[in-house]
């Protein structure tokens, strides 16, 4: 009888070592986490509903923020510039990275090295990759105009210098460094589909197309979720690589939810619409996600 | 029995075909990088001529003497050597120190911290730059290399994949070292890390790479053209420079060339961490 509340004791002290051991495994890292991260993203949601210009402090102004972007042109402009761009960049790097991991799940050679070069441009900085591809686009003098000339377009695309074709230009950038990636986690998906899956079908009688629909598809499911979801993201939240290579021009044609937020803040320094404007960008990013989940949840099932 | 062998041959038009498709992606993939590389060597004027030059008439190797003497790129690269190198050694200690915390010690709060880490993953960076820099403001940061530090050093990704990769080496190892007496700080340190190798090798490299690549943290901190790195002080070099092509090109080479080598050198590790918190994230 005597043994129980000792025992409770000894199992009490070993859960505050533990806490305390495992607070301080924590604790480096997690005190920067807190300061940079946690405290910034809980402040947005306050932040949000203040004004604050830069000589002044916080003050709450409730909506204000919020029925301002509500007629604020430039804001719809740039959510309509970003949905722009998500429904075109989603599909096409979908089926671009599928299709190239696709094509290195055969045995051919060289896909060892082709692994190796389509992963270049995403390690490759958005610096350096916008002014390349400025050049290759350079209306008067640039080798993709040229060969298009060639082939026998008379008046091609002015590309990043034209309103309507700015964003293209940035879209086919965007896909070219995103595929590497997402071919990469493509082909890990295709690598867990068993083989004799497809003998199955091919004994079934089924042809390549069907075996694609039938096996492959299916297959690949839980991987394509998992890759829309952060294309998805990745194109609501797309800010550097347009910021280098167009800064949101010419005019207003290449503008983005991010760098709508960044102009506010940083060089009109409204800290406070900035935050709304934030808020915006946080909501679909997060409202993708729950969607997403929801939907791959109920086909599962 | 050749039946056996799935996959070893397409048909010979498939196989024609997937050729066709691979050099093509190949070429679509490296021309702007031959571009660049070609570019580098050609005189000024050589770089937009018509029809393209695609080998430069005369390599003119001074362009890679004359971006040393014509920007400040001496010093961009030792601000970026030196943040590379201190940013990812933050990140991989207090990484896997805070993941053996999350993974082998069991404490009341601890999942609910741990989720407060993935729930931020899904935050993108971009809506919370505004509250991060009025933060790093009030820490007094802005404007040192300690606010890139600061930014890039305690990301919750490094946390995140040491953590998948520790749950991944049983607990039983772990408990007998306990009951030979080890401290936890000694298992951290004796055990985890040196069979966590290649885990830390990919978040290395990682970590590394989006380092030396980043762009928006030193635009949005770095003021003083003395703090700046590779990829600002390249862009303010564009910017002011804009006609100057060739030379442009030479210094997007410099700046692409390490990322490069360290990528052909341990591909492997990278791909492999990018492959599984890719896969589980």
């Amino acid at each position: 009888m005597t043994t129980m509340p000792v025992a409770r004791r000894r199992r009490g002290r070993v859960m505050v070592r533990n806490t305390v051991v495992g607070l301080s495994f924590l604790l480096p890292n997690f005190t920067g986490f807190l300061l940079l991260t946690l405290v910034p993203v809980i402040l947005l949601f306050y932040y949000a509903f203040t004004d604050w210009s830069v000589f002044g402090g916080a003050e709450w102004s409730g909506l204000d923020n919020f029925e301002r972007m509500l007629g604020d042109s430039s804001f719809w402009t740039a959510l309509t510039n970003t949905l722009y761009y998500a429904a075109f960049h989603i599909p096409l790097t979908l089926a671009v990275s599928l299709g190239l991991a696709m094509l290195l799940n055969r045995r051919l050679r060289g896909v060892a090295f082709f692994r190796t070069v389509a992963f270049f441009p995403y390690i490759t900085s958005i610096v350096a990759i916008a002014q390349v591809w400025n050049m290759l686009f350079s209306p008067t003098y640039g080798p993709i105009n040229e060969l298009l000339r060639f082939v026998g377009v008379e008046n091609p695309p002015g590309w990043t210098t034209s309103a309507d074709a700015s964003m293209p230009a940035v879209i086919l950038v965007g896909t070219w460094r995103d595929m590497g990636y997402y071919m990469l986690l493509f082909l890990a998906g295709l690598q867990t589909i068993p083989g004799q899956l497809y003998e199955a079908a091919k004994v079934d009688g089924a042809n390549a197309w069907q075996r694609f629909r039938a096996v492959t598809l299916p297959g690949l499911r839980p991987t394509t979720f998992f890759i829309t979801v952060l294309l998805t993201i990745g194109s609501f939240k797309v800010f550097d690589l347009i910021l280098v290579m167009t800064d949101g021009g010419p005019g207003q044609s290449t503008l983005v939810l991010s760098q709508y937020i960044y102009k506010k803040g940083f060089e009109e320094n409204e800290f406070g619409y900035a935050s709304a404007v934030s808020i915006v960008l946080f909501a679909i990013c997060f409202l993708v996600t729950i969607v997403q989940f929801l939907v791959n949840k109920r086909r599962s099932e | 029995m050749t039946t056996l062998k799935p996959r070893r041959k397409a048909p010979g038009p498939l196989r024609i075909l997937g050729y066709v498709a691979l050099a093509v992606a190949a070429v679509a993939v490296l021309l702007p990088f031959y571009w660049m590389l070609s570019s580098s060597l050609k005189s000024n004027n050589d770089v937009f001529s018509i029809p393209i030059q695609w080998l430069p008439a005369e390599p003119v190797w001074r362009n890679y003497l004359d971006i040393w003497t014509r920007s400040d790129i001496t010093t961009w690269i030792g601000n970026t050597v030196l943040l590379s190198a201190i940013v990812t050694t933050l990140q991989v200690l207090t990484g896997s120190f805070a993941a053996y915390g999350f993974s082998k010690i069991t404490f009341p709060g601890r999942d609910v911290l741990f989720l407060a880490y993935i729930g931020t993953l899904a935050v993108p960076w971009q809506s919370y730059m505004i509250p991060q820099f009025i933060m790093m403001s009030k820490l007094q940061l802005t404007d040192t290399l300690w606010s890139i530090v600061a930014l890039q050093a305690f990301g919750a990704l490094g946390v995140f994949m040491m953590k998948q990769f520790y749950e991944s080496i049983p607990d039983e190892l772990v408990d007998a070292a306990r009951i030979d007496g080890m401290s936890e700080y000694g298992i951290w340190r004796r055990i985890m890390l040196p069979l966590s190798v290649p885990a830390l090798a990919s978040l290395t490299l990682i970590t590394l790479v989006n380092t030396w690549n980043d762009y928006l943290g030193p635009l949005l901190y770095l003021r003083s053209p003395d703090l700046w790195t590779l990829q600002i002080g390249l862009k303010s070099f564009i910017n002011e420079y804009n006609a100057e092509h060739a030379l442009i090109m030479t210094g997007s080479v410099l700046s692409v060339l390490p990322i490069v080598v360290i990528f052909l050198a341990g591909q492997r590790y990278f791909v492999e961490g990018i492959a599984t918190t890719g896969l589980k994230g």
